[in-house]
């Protein structure tokens, strides 16, 4: 699976090497080394080194900007680096063998929109070099795979979101590649829609493939990723298993969220007094980090001792998003 | 009313801002209008020199006569014609021979000119005549019937330089004339006319020759279609051409631009991804234009043959020839207007600004030879020339295949040139 029969004989030394290879050592599927992308003045990517082990399925995180797309499109081997490298199954990203062991979804619905959704998988696996038997397969399957057999002869033009963007899923695993790029593959779909998308991805790691998922929605990387790798400013900042990088962000501690009667006015210094900090765009909501869930009753008594209202509290162990946004800040970006 | 007037202003400050900013917008709004006013204003205009362009025609003197000289002085002199009696010299070598009846023939129907005059013998003796009976030699007009405007002209232009050029000749028949018709002149009255005539110079004064041209007829003329002759309808082939290579190219960008639709919707990226490289996409793309060239080129004539009488299946080896190269050379324009362009709406501004600008000094929107000569070889830059030239060298006058070398050759190159700079434009999607 993942590498084709080669086509012409320049072709044959790189196939036979590639198949030496899997015997010998299997190679790591995604190695970037000290990657560096630049437009201009501005840094995409700096210096980012990643390692994704055979199997496994890294989140990839970041705000807009932060330069995950380009580091995507560098492993699809899309973008000319200005440092490093990235070897995808121990082969340059660029090359005939990791385009043919790699698979790579795109945020747009990059599709044939006058075709229906067996012509732009025939197309698609064609352009992989897929022929006769092994077309005709890789189509069944991923028709199969991506719920969308009874709707083989529709236009996509006529398919609902949901089901554009499962083809759009379906049009970049035509090969069966052994390493999968799904960049925010569930942008602009219903929860059913979403869901299905969620299970396609859990197949394609109960078959084997290496599954490396860039997404803004936090519960889908915690639900799907095993390892998570958070960008900001072109650089990766965190890197490692969801809970490891809470423990790194917050030890044991929780958040608690306070709310504050609408007259409490000087409740933001007393917050800052006692170790909180309110949260921005909201005058009334202050966070605190408590090490047991019991400090709450301390908060509590300080407050009524300084005369402020109280009108809510919460508990809440910290999440990825709570990771995601106390490393890249709260600030909107661009 | 001043919140009003201000609020105006601001949109029309905006509207100058952003058409300061947008490059292809300023280009639309100046210099294309200019540019098309350019091009048709030399084409009808002249290029500001001469206004009329001067007609070619082949002169054949098979007489040899002192009054058969005389005349074909006078064509050669005749400034609305371009006439000449032997093919042009090569650069630095002799003067070629004149032209015989069966040359000039032939160089009327390879489209050297349009049209040829053959003064046969005994033209001398016998110039012209007037009244019916007048005993009278024929002239041969041969001519072009692709271009009807140059055999009208020669026709005309033949009447008033044999009047101007013989104006002896012209009293002694219509003394010969009168004399019939009045039934005998008196001794003296002969002898009062020959007097008067003797003071008629046998050469045209200035006067007489720059005036109104002459369609009286004295000299007789047959007029023959030399090219067209056999043909059901003489102009189905060239129109064919001509607007065919116009839609061809408009069909063209529009399938060039399908790599601007698929780069929008990252499709294009996708692909780039797979194992298909750039050039490979361009190759495909390119083919699919040119077949689809080739189809609707192919459609046209059918119809023109069903339709129009045209004679395709007559010329079926020559039509595959030019229907392919027109095909190659139009898809690798398509290719070339797609790789420049940055969006689908700018390819089809550029497009239409492009392909109108070729269209009309190619000859698709009207013959090439009725513009000046000027504007005739700044026409061969086209695509659309080259092609109209081998259709006709092919429906027109018959020439076979080898005749097309030229043709085939620019068309070839210009699709591989034009393919170079789009790969090389192409680029800017490999890699970023």
């Amino acid at each position: 699976m993942g590498l084709p029969w080669p086509k012409k004989m320049a072709d044959v030394h790189m196939y036979v090497y590639h198949r030496c290879m899997a015997f010998a050592a299997p190679a790591i599927p995604l190695r970037i080394d000290s990657v560096v992308k630049r437009f201009g003045d501005l840094t995409a990517v700096s210096s980012v080194s990643l390692q994704v082990r055979e199997r496994a399925c890294l989140g990839l995180l970041g705000p807009n900007g932060a330069g995950k797309s380009t580091l995507i499109r560098a492993i699809s081997g899309r973008v000319r680096l200005d440092a490093g490298s990235i070897r995808v199954f121990g082969e340059p990203a660029a090359s005939a063998a990791a385009r043919a062991a790699l698979g790579w979804v795109p945020q747009e619905l990059a599709l044939y929109p006058l075709l229906t959704c067996r012509e732009n998988l025939e197309a698609f696996g064609r352009y992989q070099g897929l022929r006769g038997k092994a077309l005709h397969d890789g189509v069944a399957w991923c028709l199969e795979w991506a719920a969308l057999a009874d709707r083989a002869g529709a236009t996509v033009k006529t398919l609902s979101g949901g089901m554009r963007r499962r083809l759009n899923m379906a049009a970049g695993l035509v090969h069966r590649p052994r390493m999968v790029l799904l960049d925010e593959p569930t942008v602009g779909v219903d929860p059913q829609s979403r869901n299905r998308i969620f299970d396609m991805v859990a197949e394609l790691r109960n078959q084997g493939a290496t599954v490396i998922y860039t997404t803004h929605y936090m519960e889908e990387a915690e639900r799907l990723c095993d390892t998570i790798a958070i960008m900001d400013h072109g650089r990766i900042i965190a890197q490692g298993p969801k809970e490891e990088l809470v423990e790194q962000s917050f030890g044991r501690r929780s958040d608690v969220l306070m709310r504050f009667a609408a007259a409490a006015g000087n409740a933001g210094a007393w917050a800052t007094a006692h170790g909180g900090m309110m949260q921005a765009g909201d005058e009334g909501l202050a966070h605190f980090a408590v090490a047991q869930p019991t400090d709450i009753a301390a908060l509590l008594d300080a407050a009524a001792r300084d005369g402020l209202e109280v009108v809510d509290v919460v508990l809440r162990r910290p999440n990825l998003e709570s990771v995601f946004l106390h490393l890249t800040g709260r600030d909107l970006r661009p | 009313m001043i919140d009003m007037i201000s609020m105006i202003a601001a949109i029309v400050l905006n509207g100058f801002r952003a058409l300061r900013r947008d490059r292809g917008a300023l280009i639309l709004s100046f210099i294309l209008p200019v540019a098309f006013f350019s091009i048709f204003a030399g084409i009808f205009g002249g290029m500001g020199g001469s206004s009329t362009p001067r007609v070619s025609v082949l002169v054949v003197d098979e007489d040899r006569s002192a009054v058969s000289g005389r005349l074909v002085q006078a064509l050669l002199q005749e400034p609305s014609l371009d006439a000449s009696t032997h093919p042009k010299p090569k650069k630095g070598g002799p003067v070629p021979p004149d032209y015989t009846a069966a040359g000039a023939e032939t160089a009327v129907k390879q489209g050297e000119a349009p049209a040829a005059l053959i003064i046969p013998k005994g033209f001398g003796a016998h110039p012209m005549a007037l009244g019916p009976g007048g005993e009278r030699a024929t002239i041969r007009l041969l001519h072009d019937s692709s271009d009807p405007v140059a055999a009208q002209m020669v026709a005309g232009m033949l009447q008033k330089v044999a009047m101007t050029s013989l104006p002896d000749t012209m009293a002694q028949v219509g003394m010969r004339y009168f004399e019939r018709a009045s039934g005998g002149l008196t001794p003296e009255q002969r002898k009062s006319i020959e007097a008067a005539m003797s003071r008629i110079p046998a050469s045209p004064n200035a006067a007489v020759r720059n005036g109104p041209a002459g369609d009286a007829g004295f000299v007789a003329l047959d007029v023959r279609d030399v090219v067209g002759e056999k043909k059901q309808n003489s102009m189905i082939s060239f129109y064919a051409a001509g607007i065919g290579v116009m839609f061809l190219l408009f069909t063209a960008s529009a399938a060039g631009g399908s790599l601007l639709d698929e780069s929008e919707s990252g499709a294009l990226d996708r692909i780039l991804s797979s194992r298909v490289s750039m050039t490979t996409l361009l190759a495909g793309k390119m083919a699919y234009s040119a077949l689809l060239a080739s189809a609707q080129l192919t459609l046209m004539f059918l119809w023109g043959a069903t339709v129009f009488h045209l004679d395709l299946f007559g010329h079926i080896p020559g039509f595959i020839v030019m229907t392919a190269v027109t095909s190659f050379a139009v898809a690798g324009f398509g290719m070339l207007l797609a790789s420049v362009s940055h969006t689908r709406a700018q390819a089809g501004a550029i497009s239409t600004l492009i392909i109108l600008t070729m269209s009309a000094i190619g000859g698709s929107m009207f013959p090439r030879y009725f513009m000046p000569e000027a504007m005739q070889k700044v026409g061969l830059i086209t695509i659309n020339a080259w092609a109209i030239d081998g259709y006709t060298k092919v429906f027109w006058r018959d020439e076979p295949i080898l005749q097309l070398a030229p043709q085939v050759g620019v068309l070839i190159g210009a699709g591989i040139v034009l393919f170079v700079i789009a790969r090389r434009f192409a680029r800017r999607w490999e890699y970023s």
